[in-house]
């Protein structure tokens, strides 16, 4: 048999992750990125990594960061492999200590941890605020050592375009493009894996960077592969506004004690120094008291925009909080949130350390994703041999990282993310080696016809891309694509605006057709893969704002006001789990709970029969299908979520 | 306002061996811009000052927050990354080159390849047992983290490079980024197990002793990584290796 290989797409702490963990079994990858490694998304992160160390003796557990990553995801997180991530927190930090990652240290020497949205424990190991950087350069210089060793082959510079199916639709390879040259060409593989992040471009300007499309995602789902969760987008409250791009400030300056606030007196034109403590509304501390300005982002974002909005208190009467750092002494800032506060400064001339911020919120990142797979333990846990896991619908096709639907819910909880990357890029790694190994041959054994053909119809595609001659520029229809979902598909939402938006979509996909390919050259042309990554952005769109169309409820970061329960202050979670129990056991009397307590719970449970469930995409030819699946909650009990 | 413009004159290259030349674009002007943003405006609308229509210009970016390291270009004779560069600070009109120290791919995308194959020959990584669950690493104090973290800053962008006068496209030497990472694993309590290792490459044709001490290195680099004090380091770790080596010590 000739030699079996992964194909692992994206140079992300996902796709690095899961090519050294395959490395290190002996299994050749090829590697394939659109930029060179070191330059992925995976750099933007910034704040830090989560895992209960209980370095400060708080009694923190991975039992409790499990429970607040289930309670953050509003319970439609899939819950053993919540479980397992959780529980391998601590030592996944470990294991990037150990490959050298700068983590800040406590004056013991110990690894520091930092405060997070989400929780009220020290759980986010962190290395000043370039986290992301720093620890996608670990991944990367493990994958060099692999490189160098000649078990990991990179190519860069190349694009995913799709997947090789055989004629049982297995996936045997990847059809890529190399950016450079425009080639087009089969790759065989025996298991493809797609790490290729979230598709934050589609809202235009975002936190995330100019990679991030989703159009490798896209390209599965097109392909048949099953989209899970597409509606929930997480809005992260603080951003930067920018012309290219609203750019991140980090979670991390509200846990090391940065305070939102606005003026308490509308469109107050004062200099916010010169405005004394009582003029000034902290409204997520006076709302939430206990966990205050670290709330999940969810609450955050919604809270600035009902600030902002609802009660017209924006700064100058604009989108746009204060976020304020300045009670700090300019060590403490320079050497825990340095780097963020270098960027801020950088890009709007103002000193962080000596005036407050003005932060708004900022599409940040998709819960869903590829619909994958996982195969759990009695207890609760995952079987990490499992070929099953983060498998997609497509057999031989994975996911991993942002790019898959299962561990963040409805709303993810920051520094959960490089988390969840390299977990799943590691767990997945004996799985995936057992699948290969359990093919009776390799792929590069199969007939070329079945690579020939798939190569042949991506050329084809791309010559009849360069051949269009139409009207429309794709940038600006990509700008007024981008318009649309932020308008409409943003923090709050509504079915009138939702349905209208739909039909948008649907006008932009005929529109499409009519694009001009401003650049018709064969070498290093952006132009014709821009307008590859539009065609699918746009498909991509109709998932998200039909899925948000037709989920009619109020969970994590998918907020229809009308379908909003209220619940009431006097209110506490756990009378949920007794309630379930009186039902179960004895019988609910009308007298075992408050009338209004009563009413809320009922709501409640309404609600999660008929919608806790993933929203399922599959590609009808036009457009999304959209179905429901249930999903395992049976180590946390879902409850109502509180933070105040 | 609303009559404002920004003019822009771009160093543009078909490909590799193909010749250069400049063309000029006018763009209006909107508050808040950096050099990306007009790139963006003039891929929306690729017209250049003469009114042709051309195709719009070829550069590369990412992350837009200067964290990445991809954008970086000559602008207004200076290296740096061009999502930082705000049009409210630069003079105009705006010349925009590509890096000269590396191929042209494309108009100002450039092959930055040779950076990270320097990274392979000085060996920059901490050699590892596996994956699988060993514990957590040595213990750390926060002032030894605190240089760790400087030097691990490095993006691989280029600008010490672009601005060193003994880099240059027909020679080997490794640059100051290169050199520098050695000293960053050199330093870790695992990475120093193959230090030796590091040195010898360093002390190799193209290593250390190109370093021609002009100090420009350290005065571009964006994230104002102490380079020179880097190089000044392994110059001192190469000495004593080699004195070492010499009377076999």
């Amino acid at each position: 048999m000739t030699k079996q290989r992964a194909i692992v797409v994206g140079g992300g702490l996902a796709g690095l992750a899961a090519t050294m963990k395959i490395a290190e079994q002996g299994m050749s990858v090829l590697l394939v990125s659109f930029l060179p490694v070191k330059r992925s998304h995976s750099v933007c992160a910034q704040g830090g990594i989560n895992g209960a160390v209980n370095i400060k003796g708080e009694g923190d557990s991975p039992e409790i960061h499990f429970y607040d990553t289930v309670k953050g995801g509003d319970f439609l997180g899939h819950q053993p492999l919540c479980k397992d991530m959780c529980y391998h927190a601590p030592f996944i930090i470990y294991l990037l200590d150990r490959m050298g990652v700068p983590f800040n240290r406590t004056p013991e020497g110990n690894l520091d941890f930092r405060r997070f949205g989400g929780t009220l424990h020290h759980r986010t190991a962190f290395s000043g605020a370039t986290t992301g950087q720093q620890l996608l350069y670990a991944l990367d210089e493990q994958v060099r050592r692999y490189e160098v060793e000649g078990l990991v082959e990179k190519i860069e510079w190349h694009e995913y375009l799709g997947a090789v199916q055989d004629e049982d639709g297995k996936c045997v390879g990847a059809v890529i493009q190399n950016l450079r040259t425009g080639d087009i060409r089969a790759e065989r593989g025996d298991a493809v894996i797609l790490a290729t992040g979230g598709p934050g471009v589609v809202y235009g300007r975002s936190t995330n960077s100019v990679v991030c499309t989703g159009t490798a995602t896209t390209s599965a789902y097109l392909q048949g592969a099953k989209y899970g969760n597409g509606e929930f987008i997480q809005i992260h409250p603080t951003a930067v506004p920018g012309r290219d791009k609203l750019r991140l400030m980090s979670e991390s300056a509200r846990g090391e004690g940065g305070r939102v606030w606005v003026p308490r007196k509308a469109n107050d034109q004062r200099d916010p120094k010169e405005i004394p403590a009582e003029e000034r509304l902290y409204f997520l501390e006076e709302k939430y008291p206990r966990f205050g300005n670290l709330v999940p982002r969810d609450v955050g974002a919604r809270e600035i925009y009902n600030i902002c909005v609802n009660q017209g208190l924006g700064v100058h009467g604009d989108m746009k909080v204060y976020l304020d750092l300045t009670h700090h002494s300019r060590e403490f800032l320079d050497r825990r949130l340095g780097g963020i506060l270098e960027i801020y400064e950088k890009f709007t001339g103002v000193d962080p350390r000596e005036e407050p911020m003005e932060i708004f919120p900022a599409v940040h990142y998709s819960m869903g994703g590829i619909w994958t797979d996982y195969n759990r333990t009695a207890d609760g846990f995952i079987d990490h041999q499992s070929p099953r896991n983060q498998m997609t619908s497509m057999e031989g096709l994975y996911a991993a990282g942002e790019a898959d639907y299962q561990y963040h819910g409805a709303n993810r909880l920051g520094a959960n993310s490089l988390l969840s990357c390299i977990y799943t890029g590691l767990m997945m790694g004996p799985g995936v080696v057992n699948y290969i190994k359990n093919q009776k041959g390799s792929a590069t054994d199969l007939p070329s016809s079945l690579f020939d053909q798939a190569q042949q119809q991506w050329q084809e595609k791309f010559t009849s891309i360069k051949q269009m001659k139409g009207k429309e520029n794709p940038y600006k229809l990509h700008t007024e694509l981008s318009e649309t979902m932020m308008s409409n598909v943003l923090i709050v939402r509504d079915n009138a605006r939702l349905a209208a938006t739909v039909e948008k979509i649907d006008e932009y996909d005929e529109r499409w057709k009519d694009v001009e390919c401003l650049d018709t050259s064969d070498w290093t042309n952006p132009v014709p893969s821009f307008v590859n990554q539009l065609y699918n952005m746009i498909q991509l769109s109709k998932v998200i704002a039909k899925g948000a169309l037709l989920r009619d409820e109020f969970r994590g970061a998918h907020y229809k006001p009308e379908f909003e329960i209220n619940q009431p202050s006097d209110f506490k979670p756990e009378s949920f789990l007794e309630y379930t129990k009186l039902k179960a056991e004895r019988g609910l009397k009308q007298d075992s709970f408050k009338p209004d307590h009563l009413e809320y719970m009922r709501l409640y449970e309404e609600t999660n029969e008929k919608w806790l469930k993933s929203s399922i995409a599959t590609f009808n030819g036009k457009g999304p299908d959209i179905s429901y699946e249930a999903i395992d909650t049976s180590l946390i009990q879902p409850r109502p979520r509180k933070y105040d | 306002m609303s009559n404002k413009t920004i003019t822009f004159k771009i160093l543009r290259q078909d490909g590799p061996n193909q010749p250069s030349f400049w063309e000029t674009f006018v763009i209006p002007y909107l508050p808040n811009s950096n050099v990306i943003s007009c790139l963006m405006d003039i891929q929306k609308n690729p017209i250049n000052s003469e009114g042709k229509k051309v195709r719009p210009v070829v550069w590369e970016c990412n992350c837009l927050e200067e964290v990445c390291g991809t954008c970086t270009m000559v602008i207004n004779g200076k290296t740096r990354q061009s999502c930082s560069a705000l049009i409210d600070k630069l003079m105009q009109p705006i010349t925009l080159q590509p890096l000269s120290k590396f191929p042209v791919v494309r108009d100002l995308a450039v092959d930055r390849s040779r950076m990270f194959e320097a990274l392979k020959r000085i060996k920059a990584w901490v050699p590892m047992d596996g994956y699988h669950d060993l514990g957590p690493g040595d213990k750390i104090l926060p002032d030894h983290q605190g240089v760790a973290y400087k030097l691990s800053e490095c993006m691989t962008c280029g600008c010490c490079v672009e601005a060193c006068p003994q880099y240059s496209r027909d020679n080997n030497f490794v640059g100051a980024a290169a050199i520098s990472q050695a000293r960053l694993f050199n330093m870790h309590p695992t990475g120093k197990l193959i230090a030796n290792e590091r040195l010898d490459s360093l002390m190799d044709d193209g290593g250390i002793a190109a370093c021609g001490n002009a100090q420009n290195c350290v005065e571009v680099c964006p994230k104002s990584i102490p380079l020179t004090e880097s190089i000044a380091e392994m110059g001192r770790q190469s000495s004593k290796r080699f004195w070492k080596t010499l009377f076999q010590i």
